[in-house]
């Protein structure tokens, strides 16, 4: 097991040693113009810094007058050091900013994570249940819906609902206009309140797969052997279902949904931008269309290390429930 | 599955042909599709959109960047007007003027002096009329005591005039200076506060004409006389007068007011301003007055395409004599003659009708003719890039598959590197760095479906490499190796055909990923542009809150558009892939 942990964890540093080369390739990619009419209008910006700071800076650290090996390693000893230069965009530090907005993407990352939990595996289960009934059928077809619905057009439906007609939420932001009034408690509640949409948009659209996941994986522990034999020893649906098959079905799930923790900091880059939380998709969203190199490049270094991660939790786990996996 | 084909072949014979009748696993999994209700509804959706974006694109009369107008009533000045508080003056062409023969006659007029001295050294003498009319004359000082003790002199101070004429020679008298001076004259030019309008707009009134006209006014004459036609004066108040040539007809009218139309090209006809002035007069809020046959009433053109259908509208207009409704309004004595006019406006938002279906967009393009065109790109980009990701994929995953070993080790990490790499921040950067060289609609679809996919290959890869790992120990591998086959024949011709079920499953629904991927892009107004359209550049519009409030028709059909053609392409990727897979059911 641990010659195995040791195998994952150093394949996936090889991985991310290659895709943050490809992510520097594609910065780099970028013609030199871009770099400079950015540091040019940068330095334009009251207060801000000077032309040729910005430049330098950049070239310091991103190695732009290297050659793109030696640039990329410059870049890379820098970034391992946790040194990603001041983000062009917000005129301070990546990671200060980083560490302004990270909590907002998890907050809504976790909510959304734990309903889609809580609504989809139950649903999942209802639908193996009865195969082929009226609830599998509805079941499968929201699914589907929630897969195929384009987050923008949900959340502009959702907006056009509750905030232009119903008016209960608000349209944007994280705080209402009162927010500074409001007691701890009810500063808490309003940025609750500023969630709900955001919240619904993002489980509605990912809840589809893990229905399906949820589904697929018990239709198959139903037709097994021992669950035959559960029944033929008389023992009530209710437990053959709770007890004996939900407890197979955990084991794929809980891969899956370890798999997807670490991108729970990711951020929602679409959703937080239609309703313009201050999380890290926004954030960024915002870097790539003015185009913030340092903050998008310590974004996309961030995204993949979240991918990786979840790939080695994914298998990590695998191994665990799974022995077979440990020996090759 | 199998119990309803029992149920129904049960009253079939044991030897009946159709029971023994065997399916090819073609039309097996054919069978099995076909029974699917959801990929049924999902393959009507495909087809149907498909009809909508290609036959309906071509069926449909309008462009995709065919801008439309509308009509609307807009009050539009039309003309000013004002009381003439300046002296006019209407020169003697044929004589000989001083340059500043104008300022001197205001200076006289204003002091009351008759006589005034011009630049050149001569002199000039103002013969005053009944309101507030003038002659103007050259004037050369004479002693002649005949004319002086002549009664037409004396008939003339009695009647306060300083003009006479004695034995056909002009005369000025000026007793201003309080000795009686006698000078000798010859007109210069009238100057009067009134303005002349010939009925017909090529009259061009001749000096003689004003003059005449104006000594009888000022004597209260029905009848004048110039250049040889004989005149008839209708005085319609001190402020304006007719005048009728000899027929009867009307000639010139005369008015104390200054109008002239605000838009360019436009004549504005004696009767215009005769209704004008009498309303001005009577503090009238509005008027009408109904326009001549062929009397132009331009109406404004916006943009070029609209200069055509204009011109055609004028000629109707021409044609027909419309009262039209002026409104005046009045401010520090300027009066503003408007009115109502049809004006052509680019048609912006307007609502589902029969010209538009579904009403049109904000730059005014008809939103059907959009769709369609843009559920063109949509599909589009979702079949190419689903082509180009299965031809990468299988070519990779193939090779990996079949030689395992150290080829694999590499092609499965770049596999795993690429699907490291976050793919909407790349494309958002992509369409940032489009954006910052401005580049063309169509190079931004080019990019946008190479850079898809050359991230979406991966996928199809790792099933592809999976299915072949597999498949390769098969008897039927060893057999192809043994009859010597070659190796790209091995792997394309004898193992990808095994995979070809999971790949058709899994491009079905990529089709749909990708679609919703490109209409997302072009939401966020980095993917598709202007003037090209796609589903998610029309939904776009709702960016703008307003739109989102009050124009639903904008952005509904667009984004079911979307939701509809993913939906089906879901659909119909899950009912394949039971169909090929009857041991998972559904």
């Amino acid at each position: 097991m641990k010659k195995f942990l040791i195998r994952r964890v150093l394949i996936s540093i090889v991985l991310l040693f290659f895709v943050s080369m490809i992510i520097y390739g594609i910065m780099r990619c970028m013609p030199a113009s871009f770099v400079e009419t950015k540091a040019m209008e940068l330095s334009q910006k009251p207060g801000a810094k000077s032309y040729e700071e910005w430049l330098d800076q950049l070239n310091a650290s991103y190695g732009l007058n290297d050659g793109i090996i030696q640039g990329y390693f410059t870049w890379a000893s820098k970034a391992v050091r946790g040194q990603f230069g001041d983000s062009w965009n917000y005129n301070q530090p990546v990671l200060q900013k980083f560490s302004n907005v990270i909590w907002y993407s998890f907050a809504l990352g976790l909510s959304a994570f734990i309903l889609e939990i809580i609504i989809a595996i139950p649903a999942g289960v209802a639908a193996a249940r009865k195969q082929y009934s009226m609830t599998d059928y509805s079941i499968t077809v929201i699914a589907l819906i929630g897969i195929s619905l384009p987050s923008f057009f949900f959340a502009t439906i959702l907006k056009w609902v509750f905030a232009v007609k119903l008016n209960w939420l608000d349209l944007y932001g994280i705080v209402g206009r009162m927010h500074q009034q409001l007691s701890p408690m009810g500063q808490f509640l309003d940025m609750a309140k500023h969630m709900i949409m955001p919240v619904t948009t993002l489980t509605i659209v990912s809840i589809g797969s893990l229905m399906r996941y949820t589904r697929t994986n018990m239709l198959e522990v139903l037709n097994a052997d021992y669950i035959r034999t559960a029944r033929a020893k008389g023992l009530p649906e209710k437990k053959v279902i709770n007890r004996h098959a939900f407890r197979n079905i955990l084991i794929p799930i809980i891969t899956l949904l370890g798999g997807a923790l670490p991108g729970l900091f990711g951020g929602a880059l679409i959703t937080e931008t239609l309703f313009q939380i201050p999380g890290i998709g926004y954030t960024s969203y915002q870097c790539i269309v003015v185009g913030d190199i340092p903050f998008v490049m310590f974004y996309m270094l961030f995204s993949a290390v979240l991918i990786l991660t979840g790939n080695l939790i994914a298998d990590i786990l695998y191994a665990v429930v799974d022995p077979r996996v440990r020996v090759n | 599955m199998a119990n309803e084909e029992n149920a129904k072949t049960q009253d079939i014979k044991l030897d009946d042909t159709r029971r023994v009748r065997v399916l090819s696993p073609g039309m097996l999994v054919a069978k099995r599709f076909f029974r699917n209700r959801l990929a049924i509804i999902g393959m009507v959706i495909i087809i149907f959109m498909f009809l909508f974006s290609f036959l309906g694109g071509a069926i449909i009369p309008y462009g995709q960047s065919q801008v439309f107008y509308r009509t609307e009533e807009m009050k539009k000045d039309y003309a000013g007007a004002t009381y003439i508080s300046d002296y006019m003056l209407f020169e003697n062409k044929e004589a000989e003027l001083p340059s500043d023969l104008y300022s001197k006659s205001i200076l006289g007029i204003s002091t009351g002096k008759n006589v005034a001295e011009t630049r050149n050294g001569g002199k000039i003498a103002l013969r005053p009329l009944e309101g507030d009319s003038y002659i103007v004359y050259h004037a050369e000082e004479t002693k002649n005591p005949r004319a002086i003790r002549s009664q037409e002199h004396d008939a003339a101070v009695g009647a306060s005039d300083n003009y006479f004429e004695y034995d056909g020679v002009p005369y000025i008298v000026d007793s201003s200076t309080g000795k009686e001076l006698l000078y000798m004259v010859s007109e210069l030019g009238v100057v009067c506060k009134l303005s002349f309008t010939p009925y017909a707009q090529s009259t061009v009134l001749p000096f003689d004409f004003y003059k005449n006209v104006l000594v009888a006014m000022s004597q209260g004459d029905k009848k004048f006389e110039a250049q040889g036609n004989t005149y008839t004066l209708e005085q319609g108040g001190e402020e304006s007068a007719m005048v009728l040539a000899e027929d009867g007809s009307d000639y010139v009218y005369i008015t104390n007011m200054n109008m002239n139309s605000v838009i360019g090209g436009v004549f504005l006809s004696p009767e215009f301003k005769e209704a004008a002035a009498l309303a001005i007069k009577e503090g009238a809020e509005s008027f009408e007055y109904t326009s001549q046959p062929g009397e132009a009433s331009l109406p404004e053109t916006e943009g070029e395409g609209a200069a055509e259908d204009a011109a055609m509208e004028n000629a109707e207009a021409a044609d027909a004599k419309a009262v039209e409704t002026y409104l005046l309004s009045e401010k520090n004595g300027q009066y503003l003659i408007s009115r109502f006019q049809q004006t052509r406006v680019i048609d912006t938002y307007a609502k589902p009708s029969k010209a538009h279906l579904v009403g049109t967009d904000a730059n005014g393009m008809d939103l059907l003719a959009r769709l369609m065109y843009g559920g063109r790109i949509s599909l589009l980009i979702g079949f190419v890039v689903v082509i180009i990701e299965v031809i990468i994929g299988v070519i990779i995953g193939g090779i990996a598959g079949y030689f395992g070993g150290w080829i694999d080790t590499v092609l499965m990490r770049l596999v795993d590197v690429i699907y490291c790499i976050p793919s909407m921040p790349l494309y958002l950067i992509l369409g940032s760095v489009m954006d910052h060289y401005r580049a063309s609609p169509t190079v931004r679809i080019y990019m946008l479906c190479v850079v898809m996919s050359i991230i979406g290959w991966v996928g199809i890869a790792r099933i592809v490499r999976g299915q072949i790992l597999s498949l390769r120990e098969q008897e039927f591998m060893v057999a192809a190796e043994a009859t010597g086959v070659r190796v790209s024949r091995r792997i394309f011709k004898h193992l990808v055909p095994n995979v070809v079920p999971q790949l058709i499953v899994f491009a079905t629904m990529g089709l749909g990923e990708v679609i919703l991927a490109e209409a997302t892009l072009s939401f966020l107004g980095l993917g598709i542009k202007y003037p090209a359209a796609s589903w998610g550049s029309i939904i776009n519009a709702v960016n703008d809150s307003y739109v989102m409030t009050n124009y639903l028709f904008v952005w509904v059909p667009a984004g079911l558009m979307i939701l509809l053609t993913v939906l089906a392409f879901n659909f119909i990727g899950d009912g394949l892939r039971d169909a090929f897979d009857p041991k998972m059911k559904r």
